[in-house]
């Protein structure tokens, strides 16, 4: 009888897990596989009519995409934009986490709508209209900037400026989620820990530094692998804004593999653009998890 | 009184976060309404001088914006249908059916949450293009029809359903599905909305892979259509300050009225994950 119950759960459990095991495998595990081959094919154009000139060339992909200096370049960008764009959003998550959390708040949920509304917005619909705002003589940023005695600045002409210009758009839109995150972290520490040091005599000061960000540890740990992971994937903001320029400043690792893949159909060599970023990802992962580990030990 | 000084610098704070926040997004509903050429003058405009319907109007009569918003809504509409039933299914019997292999295939499909979508992307291109799917619907919404992300979400929420309730179901004699539909599903709901916001709002701004798998413009979304339409109408910029506004407004709605479920759907994911 029992056997019989067991057997009966065991079957209706896998058919109820064939559909997603089954979309999983074709749409995602295999195509995840075909890419890493695909990485050491010189899969191009021609190949797309006909599979038979597609040719084993071993880790030529590789080597040539570390001596290709444009991919030498979306890999410095999208390092700046990763390393300087990713604290600057979390940092300000965590600010407008405190000041939205803050005990003496009015309206709290109406700040923590306003600030969320970004993240729901389409990114290439808000690119636009941040295209518009960076306009050296038309746009709002130059006209706010010019009352307070700052010369106008060429936000997307001027190659030091344009990656700036997307961070700045990509804190504006991102910082709500974190914010949520961190509000989360922030109201499941218990309310006894500050009143026992209240009573010890512990300063705002201290109160924040010995009670409230160690104890934010591990969502600060969640954040900053998030971040990091999603701004790793730049895309649609250079697409949309720069398309990669000027003088290729903006051209992200994404961006890159796009035009390699889709523009001039170099599939081979896209793919192994793709993998490349990818171990990126998981040794940045790997060693935020360890800085963390050790900070936090 | 300093801790009255310390709450109105707060509230100055919040005030003016609040305000640099919204501006991008007040500016361009503004610049919608405005003439054409009004948003590029000298000095810059802030509110229309009269405000036109035009833009909106010629997004409708001249630039098929009907085609691209039924586009997006269907394949938002049917992405989040398809994954929910997909991954609900599939959730709950990683969390309550008892089999062979189970904590070794959740360990794999958690382990592959570290690979990002874009290492598939171009061999699933090719891998479609062979099925004939390239440039269709089913091209579009294939790889957004069952996520990981969304049967551990699930899996998460169903392990809080107690066994004896599912028991006493199959005492009764009732199926595996027929549990699933009239025991599991109402308990589900409250995650079920939840992730039906997320995948709804996920996929009407998706933007690398619809672009990637669409050609031909009467299947384009909102967003591809609009980062096509920039090409050529740049200098509109009240135009396109129109057809971003009809993109974004949608899902915007949408979150205002099911906020609640939004919001704490992001921050239990956060504390459980």
């Amino acid at each position: 009888m029992k056997g019989w119950v067991e057997r009966q759960q065991s079957r209706a459990a896998w058919a109820f897990l064939s559909p997603a095991l089954l979309l999983l495998g074709l749409f995602f595990f295999l195509p995840v596989v075909a890419g890493l081959a695909l990485s050491v094919t010189d899969f191009d154009i021609y190949a797309i009519g006909d599979f038979s000139t597609v040719r084993f060339v071993g880790l030529r992909n590789y080597v040539q995409a570390f001596t290709n200096p444009v991919f030498g370049t979306a890999l410095r960008n999208t390092f700046y934009f990763v390393l300087v764009g990713g604290p600057l959003s979390v940092f300000t998550s965590l600010g407008a986490a405190l000041l939205v959390n803050a005990p003496l708040v009015r309206f709290r949920t109406f700040f923590r709508t306003v600030f969320f509304a970004p993240v729901v917005t389409t990114l290439v619909a808000v690119a636009i209209v941040w295209r518009y705002l960076y306009h050296p003589s038309y746009g709002l940023l130059n006209l706010a900037l010019g009352k307070v005695g700052i010369h106008p600045i060429d936000w997307l002409g001027d190659p030091h400026w344009a990656m700036p210009s997307l961070i700045l758009l990509a804190v504006w839109k991102n910082f709500g989620y974190n914010m949520l995150i961190f509000l989360a972290g922030l109201q499941s520490i218990p309310e006894e820990l500050y009143e026992a040091s209240r009573l010890d005599g512990a300063t705002a000061a201290g109160r924040f530094r010995h009670i409230t960000l160690p104890s934010l540890g591990p969502t600060f740990l969640f954040v900053a692998v998030m971040t990091m992971i999603g701004h790793f994937q730049l895309f649609a903001e250079p697409y949309v804004m720069t398309q990669g320029g000027p003088l290729k400043s903006t051209t992200s690792v994404v961006l890159l593999m796009y035009q390699e893949g889709f523009k001039w159909w170099r599939l081979g060599m896209a793919s192994a653009f793709a993998f490349i970023l990818f171990m990126i990802m998981l040794a940045a992962t790997w060693i935020q998890m360890r800085l963390q580990r050790a900070e936090a030990s | 009184m300093r801790r009255g000084f310390g709450r109105i610098l707060l509230h100055v704070a919040l005030v003016v976060g609040a305000i640099l926040t919204l501006t991008p997004l007040l500016w361009m509903i503004s610049a919608s309404f405005m003439a054409t050429g009004e948003a590029n003058s000298l000095p810059p405009r802030l509110l229309p001088h009269s405000p036109t319907l035009e833009h909106y109007v010629a997004l409708f009569a001249r630039l098929d914006l009907s085609r691209y918003l039924f586009n997006s809504a269907l394949n938002a509409t049917l992405v989040t249908t398809l994954s929910l039933c997909i991954n609900g299914l599939a959730g709950y019997a990683f969390a309550k059916l008892r089999f062979g292999g189970r904590d070794r295939v959740f360990r794999t499909l958690m382990a592959a949450l570290v690979i990002p979508a874009q290492v598939g992307m171009l061999p699933l291109f090719l891998f479609l293009k062979y099925l004939g799917l390239v440039n269709t619907t089913w091209g579009v919404i294939i790889p957004g029809m069952c996520s990981i992300f969304g049967i551990f979400m699930i899996r998460q929420y169903a392990l809080g359903i107690p066994d004896e309730l599912l028991d006493a179901a199959r005492m009764d004699g009732a199926g595996e599905l027929r549990i699933f539909r009239t025991v599991v599903l109402p308990l589900l709901k409250p995650i079920l909305v939840t992730l039906a916001v997320f995948t709804f709002l996920g996929t009407w701004n998706d933007f690398l892979w619809p672009l990637i798998i669409l050609s031909d413009d009467a299947r384009y979304t909102l967003p591809v259509a609009l980062a096509n339409l920039v090409g050529e109408h740049v200098g509109d910029t009240e135009l396109m300050m129109a057809g971003s506004v009809l993109t974004i407004l949608p899902v915007m709605v949408l979150f205002l009225v099911l906020q609640r479920s939004y919001i704490q759907g992001v921050m239990a994911g956060s504390v459980k994950g």
